[in-house]
């Protein structure tokens, strides 16, 4: 992942959308002052090396400097931030954690940049009626851990030890457990919202349908260009009665593969269905010493729930494993074998460092009955580029996290192993798929929407983007393929408070 | 009739009002001048990939053909509202008007199961947005924008669902009061158990209410047996011919000639509700805090559950206003939206929350 490409492809862009873009450095000094005044000197970095640190999110091949980097303390802060960014026409990016794997928190040179990280206080719990209030910078995992042990939340992304929820809102964040229980937008029930003008509001909160159209559903995975989100209301859901967790190895992928479809098949939803290949093992191993056998391909199954369905389905699915040709099949006896297997499957991205210098990883998705063939494919591309490739995929819901593996001091292998990279994603949209599951689009999959989505529906989501954000101030250059302009607001006429005062007219 | 059909004679129109089975016509204002562009032409069943559990229908397929369809495999669209006259209800419907049943505790809403919709809007334009597949983040989430939209942005045309195994077996824990605050303790206290309960609803009528926790799959009524110990209210049952039962409670939800509002609450706030309720009947989805109310004065319930935010379905073409009030900001950014989806503004003018 730290391979940086010396020219990023399609790299940062600035919207032409966006005032003043392309234009030769602005003097923002006067913003800059008027950021200082809302949030103290202390929280405003201007200095190039204290903006180093927010150059890149959690893709690091893409890398630009804002022109400053703005830590508000409080909603109003951020309110006030943005309404100052929308007087003097000045894009901003608002950044969480920064654990984003698209480049969605990459900055806007000549921007701002609004980094949420102070901003992690947790307002509410309220059991009684599972919700907490928290604000964008508290990360995931304290979320749970604030509700524990009777209740948990559950989008859990491999990062959810870092990552905030701001960010996930953004991303609409997954994790190994939404087969079963879903993603963020699914657990989102209100937002208090900052629109790029400035404007502040709240939709929804601790209660269900918020009255007319479904901002919280509008908004949710809009990767930071419809505004930014200051409160979060989460609904948090009793944790199970039991778990069960076993692995199952298996001679090839296409075995496990079998045995994730006869399991779904079957009527169980598990908690989680997480396969690796023969490559990520082998990775996996290295670096967390589960004990994993060097085989074709591991199926981490996890069941939660009631003990007593728990404990009827348990037996089918071992059943089936076995039916489907593991010889090895090995039950968690306890919390600490359980977090073994998790920390082997969890530890598979960072742990491809150990067996290749450098690695891309892609997200893409597929039917789950694609996926023999889809795999057989991505290992006909490997063998074609001659790079190796390792698989780790949420099996349930068929998405694939296939790390493309590359040595980038070697001169072109880092643009070969993109390409690769590109063409996986092909795959996946030809067999029904999409180009990201959980990762999003933000600068590093633009390019692919066109692939995904037609001239219409790109118009369809540039209407919802211009209801938000006509001057096209937030987060530009991510999420569309090409920039675009928003144009007047069609629809009813409506006076300008300028035409009322008399010092305007409209012809 | 094909979506680009339907697009074609959306474009010349000036005025629409889409229309599936006509079962919830009196749940908003008619729209000035708005014409039915029914959509019973859109019937078909795309897909049904059994082995990915999903499926993709055309909007005007009726839920209940869609249902006995995915129930040959063995799975259903988790979704359940009462189905009106002749189960009319189609699967548009059901998502232009957010309405959903006792399911929803478990499942979640139509903005839960749809993974992918085209829509076609006022200037023929026919647009989509998500996909087939069950986990996807690629642009933004216009299924999500559309429903519960009442069919104010553009016309519903074609929707890709996710689907789940439905339960083989099923049983109801049924317990019986006359203290509405014991009910909504009662309530309360099994939303906070890892029970998996499909359904969670308490209803009143009277001077009574009840109580009922319906469980799903192979081990259903032993499960219901078991929280039993977990109610302290007298009178417990488990029912494991059940269907009846929560037939009843979708059909609480609708009134054909009364007013029943819909107040979107938190779960302890159900006996409040109830009272506010006075004589009026409640079914609640008492884990979620959604309550209908049958027969009540719509102000007075107004006023008694304010900041509440209180909605009339069956009967709002007779009150004078059918939507909570929104947050003028929030409006702001809706009539921004509406602009830019239906600029000539062709699909019910003025028909929704705050004259959208």
């Amino acid at each position: 992942m730290d391979g940086r490409l010396a020219a990023a492809p399609e790299g940062p862009t600035i919207a032409p959308g966006a005032p003043e873009a392309g234009a030769p450095q602005r003097d923002l000094r006067e913003l800059v002052g008027e950021l200082r005044r809302i949030v103290g000197d202390e929280w405003v970095y201007t200095q190039e090396h204290q903006l180093r640190t927010y150059e890149s999110d959690g893709l690091l091949q893409y890398h630009a400097i804002p022109a400053a980097a703005v830590l508000p303390g409080t909603a109003e802060e951020v309110r006030d931030v943005v309404r100052a960014c929308a007087r003097a026409e000045v894009p901003f990016v608002a950044r969480g954690a920064g654990s984003g794997l698209s480049g969605g928190a990459l900055p806007v040179e000549d921007g701002v940049l609004l980094v949420l990280s102070r901003m992690k206080r947790i307002l509410d719990i309220d059991l009684e009626n599972g919700r907490v209030c928290v604000e964008p910078g508290v990360t995931n995992a304290s979320v749970t851990a604030a509700v524990a042990p009777g209740y948990f939340y559950p989008p859990d992304p491999s990062s959810q030890i870092v990552c905030s929820i701001g960010g996930n809102v953004a991303e609409n964040s997954g994790g190994a457990h939404c087969f079963k229980y879903g993603f963020t937008t699914n657990y989102v029930t209100g937002l208090e919202l900052v629109f790029p003008d400035g404007e502040m509001v709240q939709v929804g909160g601790y209660e269900l349908d918020p009255p007319g159209y479904d901002l919280l559903g509008a908004f949710v995975g809009s990767e930071g260009t419809l505004g930014v989100a200051t409160k979060v209301w989460l609904r948090v859901v009793p944790a199970p009665e039991t778990v069960r967790t076993l692995v199952a190895f298996f001679d090839s992928t296409h075995q496990a593969g079998e045995t994730v479809s006869e399991i779904v098949q079957g009527g169980v939803v598990p908690g989680a269905i997480e396969m690796m290949d023969a490559k990520a093992i082998e990775a996996a191993e290295q670096a967390a010493k589960a004990g994993f056998p060097m085989r074709g391909a591991a199926l981490l199954v996890e069941l939660d729930g009631s003990e007593r369905e728990c404990e009827a389905r348990f037996e089918q699915i071992s059943a089936i494993c076995e039916r489907h040709g593991s010889d090895d099949v090995r039950v968690a006896r306890d919390e600490d074998e359980r977090q073994r297997f998790w920390k082997a499957r969890k530890a598979a991205f960072a742990a491809m460092g150990r067996i290749s210098p450098n690695y891309f990883v892609q997200d893409g998705v597929i039917p789950r009955t694609k996926l023999p063939e889809v795999l057989d494919r991505i290992a006909a591309l490997s063998d074609e580029y001659g790079l190796v490739v390792a698989n780790v995929f949420h099996a349930g819901d068929g998405n694939l996290h296939p790390l493309v593996c590359y040595d980038g001091s070697v001169e072109g292998e880092a643009e070969r192993a993109e390409e690769l990279s590109g063409l996986i994603l092909e795959a996946c949209l030809d067999a029904g798929g999409s180009i990201t599951g959980e990762h999003g689009v933000g600068v590093d999959k633009k390019k692919h929407m066109p692939k995904m989505f037609g001239e219409a529906d790109l118009d369809a989501f540039q209407r919802l983007r211009c209801a938000f954000d006509p001057a096209g101030l937030a987060n530009p250059g991510k999420v569309m393929p090409t920039p675009r302009l928003c144009g007047e607001v069609p629809g009813p006429y409506r006076q300008h408070p300028l035409e009322a005062a008399g010092l305007a007219d409209r012809f | 009739m094909t979506v680009e059909e339907a697009a074609a004679e959306i474009r010349e129109r000036d005025a629409v009002r889409p229309r599936g089975g006509g079962t919830k016509l009196g749940w908003s204002p008619r729209g000035d001048d708005a014409v039915d562009f029914e959509t019973r032409g859109l019937n078909r069943v795309l897909e049904h990939n059994e082995g990915d559990f999903t499926a993709v229908l055309e909007a005007g397929v009726p839920l209940a053909e869609a249902q006995a369809h995915f129930g040959r495999a063995g799975q259903m669209l988790a979704i359940d509202p009462p189905l009106g006259e002749g189960d009319a209800a189609t699967i548009g419907g059901v998502m232009a008007t957010n309405d959903a049943g006792p399911l929803r505790h478990r499942y979640g809403g139509m903005r839960d199961l749809v993974v992918g919709v085209t829509v076609v809007l006022s200037d023929g334009t026919v647009a989509k947005s998500g996909g087939q597949v069950i986990k996807n983040v690629a642009g933004y989430d216009l299924a999500k924008l559309f429903t519960g939209s009442y069919g104010t942005l553009g016309l519903i045309a074609r929707v890709a669902v996710r689907l789940h195994p439905a339960p083989e077996r099923t049983a109801t824990l049924v317990a019986e009061s006359d203290d509405a605050a014991a009910l909504g303790r009662a309530a309360v206290a099994l939303a906070a158990l890892p029970l998996e309960a499909d359904c969670l609803d308490v209803d009143w009528e009277g001077d009574r209410g009840r109580l009922a926790v319906r469980f799903g799959g192979t081990t259903a009524a032993d499960r219901a047996r078991e929280a039993e110990r977990h109610v302290s209210l007298g009178g417990t049952r488990v029912e494991e011919d059940d269907h009846e039962l929560w037939a009843q409670q979708r059909a609480r939800q609708r009134s054909r000639d009364g007013v029943v509002v819909k107040v979107a609450g938190r779960p302890t706030d159900l006996p409040a509700v109830i009272r506010a309720a006075g004589s009026a009947s409640v079914v609640s989805r008492a884990g979620l805090g959604v309550s209908y109310v049958a027969g009540a004065d719509v102000a007075t319930l107004r006023e008694a559950l304010a900041p509440r935010h209180c909605t009339v379905l069956d009967g709002a073409d007779r009150v004078p206003d059918p939507w909570p009030a929104v947050d003028p900001g929030a409006l702001k950014v809706m009539e921004r939206i509406k602009a830019r989806f239906d600029p000539e503004r062709t699909f019910r003018p003025g028909a929704f929350v705050g004259g959208l």
